[in-house]
């Protein structure tokens, strides 16, 4: 088992012949593997790095201060700006939230509908997530393989949404229309050609001995200290804890995902996974909770999220009805409050709205999954290698848009 | 004589590198499933080097405020002239080469540590730190593997018994079983240190930790602009295909066919001065195909594996080739002592 790299002793950096001077560098907010617009400011001592500070805000732009000017479905675009890259995902946070206040449901159709979006969202997701870490540790093809994957779906959400990015389609009390005639053939078209391009993935990235050795052992988040930093989503899973929304969420959230079949992607204490099809072993070198797992859960979301938009998409076209319509804007919010988090590609993102008899909520508020994920890299970071900063930040996979708000 | 020679070398080392670059961005396509470039130039865009060289020469010049001018301007220069310096001795059949001495191979050796001194100013210069973590890393890099360099290569030199590489070349004559990768199992085992060592000397994956973009935001070339980051660029395919000829040289028979077609059907070159020439330029256009097959598969391998940390890369160098390298040379040194001669005579004596 490889041991994540620990900073000497004082004493110990005193005994060299060679002594080097302490250096404060500036990563970001401009610079390629912060993934947005992130500053850390690093104190490093050759090429090892004794402190990382995190500084963040460079993204923010009021999401939830214009929550509460403007009505609750007046605020599902600003959702999509919150995580634009899983847009769907914050999207259905909000709508459920939303509902949850109302105490609305919606019918069984557009239930599916939304599980089938949310998990081609959680896909393409992942797949940047992927294929940006492979770029961070210098390897180009398969960030142009998932980002060509990636553009299917974008394509089969333009199809529904005529968005590709900020798609603002689920909303509270439903979605904003049915699917078009094909879309459905269209989505199981591009499910029975992705796993030729997740092999070639897991090629390149997941076996690959270079790959292996930048990523197995390095940045060991334990499970303690992830559950103590609030790190949720992916993050939290690779370090072991089998906690996923779907399964252990509110009602209202879980309910959406009642008769699906899918493993929680987490390793047992031993690494291992739930038995799942075409999926290689994981090396003998990764340590739960490194960023090699990190990757893995994701990639293994990936196949995971495929079998339950291939479920999503025969029990929307086995059910009859209509999708739920959205509220008008005018609708008034109940006095009362409602909280609700939900299982973002990132981890929980939780939205919290008080009504106050008016269309407009008094208080928005969100919380971001990458906000607590992003709160552990000091803890990662300290005493591993400069090069390895880029690994574990990327692992940890963050959106500077959810961060930030 | 000598200028003359120099200059026609110029022209062709250049439209060498345009080539590469072009090649690399086409390879680089086809590898990940995009068409790479398509405009300029007719379908496949042959011409892709040249208008990227005219739009580099309309770039603003920048020199950092905090850098130093004078060596900040000096280092690009500096990569191009010990780039090209090694095609000096390279040899591209055994007349064509533009100054034959006695000691080429040392002397190619010696010049493929030059440019260190080039990207070090380069980083020093930039004034920033992260450039100067660049300039570092490459000279760690460098120097560490400039043994196992050295090593592979002087296991040709061994079993022909000379420095000069156009006898190298020649000893390779008549079949690829003459080349000196299948001479014996530790010459093997050489050119396979020689070409990681090779790699890790030229910057490219995995060993391209100098110009990481993802930590280091292309190293010491992030500050420079306009021609002095086209010299950098320049010299630096200039450097892979000199070393992908050295490699073809000193292990891929040289300027030799892998099948000695021409003796066995008895055809020889007249005795005109056009036959000669001709000859010698099938001769170099051998050589330099075998060398373009090396530059395809370090292109390869640049698009498909992810980059190793600079201790990583340490590890192989001193653990794996060093004493790889010494053992491959330790071995040649016996095998020759013992059944001088390839594998292959000595199968067949035995």
């Amino acid at each position: 088992m490889a041991k994540q790299q620990s900073i000497l002793p004082a004493e110990q950096w005193e005994s060299f012949d060679i002594q080097t001077e302490e250096l404060l560098v500036n990563m970001g907010p401009q610079h390629p593997s912060t993934h947005g617009v992130l500053r850390l400011v690093l104190r490093t001592r050759g090429e090892t790095v004794l402190e990382l500070t995190p500084f963040i805000g460079y993204l923010h732009r009021c999401a939830e201060k214009i929550g509460e000017n403007v009505s609750a479905q007046q605020w599902i675009p600003y959702t999509d700006r919150l995580d634009y890259l899983a847009a769907m995902n914050m999207n259905l946070g909000w709508a459920l939230t939303v509902e949850k206040l109302l105490g609305m449901t919606v019918p069984e159709r557009g239930r599916h509908l939304r599980v089938a979006l949310v998990e081609l969202d959680r896909i393409a997701s992942h797949l940047v997530a992927v294929g940006t870490y492979a770029l961070d540790l210098g390897n180009f093809t398969p960030f142009m393989y998932c980002f060509r994957e990636r553009e299917k779906i974008l394509n089969l959400f333009e199809q529904i949404s005529g968005a590709r990015l900020t798609f603002s389609f689920i909303v509270a009390g439903g979605v904003r229309a049915d699917a078009p005639a094909g879309w459905v053939e269209a989505c199981r078209e591009f499910l029975d050609q992705l796993p030729t391009t997740l092999s070639q993935v897991h090629h390149l990235l997941s076996t690959n001995a270079i790959f292996v050795r930048r990523t197995a052992g390095i940045g060991v988040l334990t499970k303690e200290l992830a559950i103590g930093y609030g790190c949720s989503g992916p993050v939290l899973r690779a370090s072991g804890v089998q906690w996923d929304l779907r399964r252990h969420g509110e009602p209202i959230y879980t309910s959406l995902y009642e008769d699906y079949h899918f493993e929680i992607a987490a390793p047992n204490p031993s690494g291992r996974y739930p038995p799942a099809e075409e999926l290689p072993l994981p090396p003998p070198e990764a340590v739960v909770g490194d960023c090699w797992h990190r990757y893995f859960v994701r990639m293994y979301e990936i196949h995971q999220a495929a079998k339950l938009v291939r479920q999503a998409l025969e029990k929307y076209e086995d059910s009859g009805g209509p999708v739920g319509s959205p509220i008008k804007h005018t609708h008034k919010l109940p006095k009362g409050e409602a909280y609700l988090e939900t299982e973002c590609p990132r981890g929980q993102m939780g939205f919290f709205v008080v009504g106050r008899d008016s269309p407009v909520p008094w208080r928005v508020r969100a919380r971001s999954s990458s906000f607590c994920n992003l709160s552990v890299l000091p803890e990662l970071c300290r005493g591993a290698f400069i090069a390895d900063v880029p690994a574990i930040l990327g692992s940890l996979d963050i959106v500077l848009g959810e961060v930030d708000r | 004589m000598a200028v003359l020679s120099c200059l026609g070398l110029l022209v062709l080392v250049g439209s060498a590198a345009a080539f590469l670059i072009w090649a690399e961005r086409k390879i680089a396509g086809r590898i990940q499933d995009r068409y790479g470039p398509t405009r300029v130039g007719g379908r496949f865009g042959w011409l892709q080097s040249v208008a990227d060289g005219i739009k580099i020469l309309g770039k603003e010049d920048i020199i950092p405020a905090s850098g130093d001018r004078l060596l900040f301007r000096l280092a690009p220069y500096l990569a191009f002239v010990a780039a090209f310096s090694w095609y000096i001795a390279l040899p591209f059949s055994d007349r064509l080469v533009v100054a034959r001495t006695d000691i080429a191979a040392l002397f190619v050796v010696a010049v493929a540590g030059l440019e260190v001194y080039a990207i070090l100013l380069g980083g020093y210069a930039s004034g920033g730190k992260w450039s100067l973590i660049g300039g570092m890393r490459e000279t760690v890099q460098v120097i560490s593997y400039e043994i196992p360099l050295t090593l592979g290569a002087i296991i040709p030199v061994v079993l022909t018994g000379s420095m000069d590489l156009v006898a190298v070349g020649e000893a390779q004559k008549g079949g690829f079983w003459n080349w000196y990768i299948f001479h014996n199992p530790f010459a093997f085992l050489g050119f396979w240190v020689f070409v990681t060592a090779a790699a890790a000397s030229l910057n490219r994956a995995p060993f391209d930790l100098p110009e990481a973009e993802s930590e280091l935001v292309s190293g010491y070339m992030t500050e420079y602009s306009g021609f002095r980051w086209a010299a950098f660029m320049l010299s630096e395919y200039i450097a892979i295909f000199a070393m992908c000829l050295l490699t073809a040289v000193l292990f891929l028979g040289a300027w030799h066919m892998p099948l000695p077609i021409f003796e066995w059907f008895g055809w020889k070159s007249g005795n005109s001065y056009l036959h000669y020439w001709m000859s010698h330029i099938f001769e170099a256009a051998i050589v330099a195909t075998k060398a373009l097959f090396g530059a395809m598969v370090l292109m390869w391998a640049r698009w498909s594996l992810p980059r190793l940390r600079i201790d990583q890369v340490m590890i192989v160098c001193l653990k794996y080739c060093l004493p790889l390298g010494a053992l491959a040379f330790i071995g040649c040194l016996l095998w020759q002592t013992l059944f001088p001669g390839g594998i292959f005579s000595a199968v067949i004596n035995f």
